[in-house]
């Protein structure tokens, strides 16, 4: 505790710092010059004067006031976010342990008739296995097209417009698209039919999983292609060469040289994934409606209707189960090595 | 014969990656040729979805009888639709304009300096940035209603401003400018506001650019916040609105859809450059890597 203590307050922490890391005459030197530049500047004086007094408090004051410079950039932000969402927040944990009329203190109640909840149970199942599925397939698939994009050296630029395309579509416009793709009378079963095959309930049986599962692929792909191709560029070409020489074929060069460098890549890609994956509720309800065939009712879904029901009770309890849970999750990834991410 | 392989493994894969990029982008070429139906042909091809009369729908891939009338239709006599696009702009821009003045800063600070509990304030905005827009509404709605701004714009511009999405975004960007440039003006006397206005924000334009381009695409699409927040029809989005539109008028449905995407391609189209970098530098952990990668 106390070790965390002397390492928070910047008059402990800076001058250790200072003589374990800067030889004294680099910083006698600097100290010059910012006293010269303060002088000739004149605006930016106190720095300057300050460290003309005493250097070694010159440093922990500068540290003082590069902190200061990052609270007051991050202020907007920061207070904004704690308008709308942090102190709110606080707001829902503490209704979460409450009665919904009056203002009785239940305990775990909430909690515990949301768990026992079947439709809570189905929509996390549903959403977990959405995850599940969608994204080892988005992230295999993605990289697949970014090493074959890496090949190709004509049209580049027009493959890759065409691949990130369906991000600029909104969902509001594609969805008619998809209602005529999908539909029971629709073009899939349309050709379907003429291939000889028997046309299928898409969209009201459980087969909507794989239809807003394809929604979803294809309009994720070509973002995710980006993130790849970007880690591909970082590996440098000589490293494939060396191996060249040395007889290593395609794949193996893929296996021992791309793949262990594409680690950082993959943290960000499915961190990004995984916040879009959230998004496809827009797909889901404009297709669907609020009450969606049971394979795609997902926890968006469940907390919608919640709302639309004022059911505030169960949506605090479950929003902070919520929280909890990717906060672990989050907190787990980046312990094993997704660094600051 | 090996260069007659490789040559054939070329092929493949163009012709691999061409039908891919076709079935990416053929709902757009679909909803263009179905907006240039006259209602006639419409009917016939997707009467039997949308309207429900008819056995099935029928297939065309271009017009029998290419007509602008639908977006005629539409630009003439549909003042709803009009509105819809007003109130889609207006929250957009704001949600951008807020986005601006907030989360550009505060990348600057996460990404160049060092302050106490620096960390665990990363942490929570990568936090927030995962969860789903549900599991913040309620928070949201009681701020909201609190102070009486439910069913306004500013219900759905607010919240949407202090998303962390941009941050995390652009801290990548930041945090990649060359630190002697930085260091070169901080010893010629630059205070930190004059180094982030004209070193900071000249050379993170690009990512800049790229948050913006991708908001708009996101918030231009929004479904979720306005439809909690608003109630008045009139104040909805487009996003909310088409749907449906959709439903009860299917002649000028895809020249509707059609208006509805072309602000969102064209920004993407005209901005691709910038977003691809700026998604590029969200994923590199160093930007000197990323250099690279453009220069390459």
């Amino acid at each position: 505790m106390q070790k965390q203590q002397r390492k928070i307050s910047p008059g402990r922490w800076i001058p250790t710092l200072r003589s374990e890391k800067m030889p004294h005459r680099y910083i006698r030197c600097r100290d010059a010059l910012y006293r010269q530049s303060s002088g000739e500047s004149g605006s930016r004086g106190l720095p300057g004067r300050h460290l003309g007094k005493s250097g070694s408090r010159g440093l922990s004051y500068r540290e003082l006031r590069e902190a200061w410079s990052g609270y007051l950039f991050l202020l907007p932000s920061l207070l904004g976010t704690g308008i709308f969402v942090l102190i709110p927040f606080l707001d829902v944990f503490r209704r979460s342990f409450l009665r919904a009329v009056g203002s009785g203190f239940v305990g775990m109640e909430n909690y515990r008739q949301v768990l026992t909840n079947e439709a809570f149970r189905r929509a996390a199942g549903n959403t977990a296995r959405f995850m599940l599925f969608c994204l080892p397939i988005l992230l295999a698939l993605s990289l697949c097209m970014a090493v074959l994009v890496c090949q190709v050296t004509h049209f580049q630029r027009w493959i890759k417009t065409g691949f990130l395309m369906p991000m600029a579509i909104p969902a509001a416009s594609v969805v008619i698209f998809f209602r005529m793709l999908f539909d029971q009378k629709g073009w899939l079963n349309l050709l379907l039919r003429q291939m000889g095959l028997a046309g299928q309930d898409w969209l009201t049986s459980g087969r909507a999983f794989w239809v807003l599962s394809a929604c979803y692929i294809w309009k994720n792909l070509g973002y995710d292609m980006i993130l790849w191709l970007a880690g591909l560029g970082a590996i440098p070409e000589e490293q494939y060469e060396a191996a060249k020489v040395q007889g290593a074929g395609a794949w193996a060069c893929f296996r021992y040289i791309t793949l262990p460098q594409l680690k950082e890549t993959l943290f960000v890609t499915a961190l990004l994934s995984f916040v879009n994956a959230f998004r496809v509720f827009r797909e889901a309800y404009l297709l669907a409606g609020e009450y969606p065939h049971e394979s795609i009712y997902m926890l968006q879904h469940l907390f919608n209707n919640w709302f639309v029901n004022l059911d505030i009770q169960k949506m605090t309890a479950a929003a902070v189960m919520l929280v909890i849970g990717t906060g672990a999750v989050l907190f787990g990834f980046r312990r094993t090595g997704g660094g600051e991410g | 014969m090996e260069k007659g392989k490789r040559r054939a493994a070329k092929w493949a894969v163009w012709i691999l990656l061409c039908t891919f990029a076709g079935i990416m982008v053929l709902p757009l070429l679909m909803l263009c040729s179905d907006s240039l139906m006259g209602s006639r042909e419409l009917e016939e091809i997707c009467g039997a979805v949308l309207g429900g009369q008819g056995e099935r729908a029928g297939f065309r891939f271009f017009p029998s009888y290419p007509t602008l009338r639908a977006y005629v239709r539409l630009l003439l006599d549909s003042p709803e639709y009009f509105t819809a696009f007003w109130n889609s702009m207006l929250q957009t821009m704001g949600v951008l304009a807020g986005q601006l003045l907030t989360a550009v800063p505060a990348a600057w600070a996460f990404a160049r300096f060092r302050f106490p509990g620096k960390k665990m304030l990363w942490f929570l905005y990568m936090l927030l940035m995962i969860l789903p827009f549900q599991v913040t509404m309620v928070s949201g709605y009681l701020v909201l209603s609190g102070a009486r701004l439910m069913d306004t714009h500013w219900a759905v511009i607010l919240p949407g401003i202090f998303s962390t999405l941009p941050v995390f975004i652009l801290r990548k960007t930041f945090a990649g400018l060359p630190g002697e440039v930085v260091e070169a003006a901080r010893l010629d006397g630059a205070g930190n506001v004059r180094i982030f206005l004209n070193i900071g924000l000249p050379l993170g334009m690009p990512g800049i650019f790229s948050i913006l381009i991708l908001g708009f695409l996101e918030y231009w699409n929004a479904i979720e916040q306005p439809m909690t927040y608003l109630k008045t029809e009139a104040r909805w989005p487009l996003s909310l609105y088409l749907p449906q539109m959709v439903s009860a008028e299917t002649a000028s449905a895809f020249a509707a859809s059609i208006v509805t995407l072309l602000p969102a391609v064209l920004l993407f189209l005209s901005g691709q450059e910038y977003l691809e970098q700026g998604i590029a530098a969200s994923g590199m952990e160093r930007a000197g890597k990323l250099k690279k990668v453009e220069s390459g």
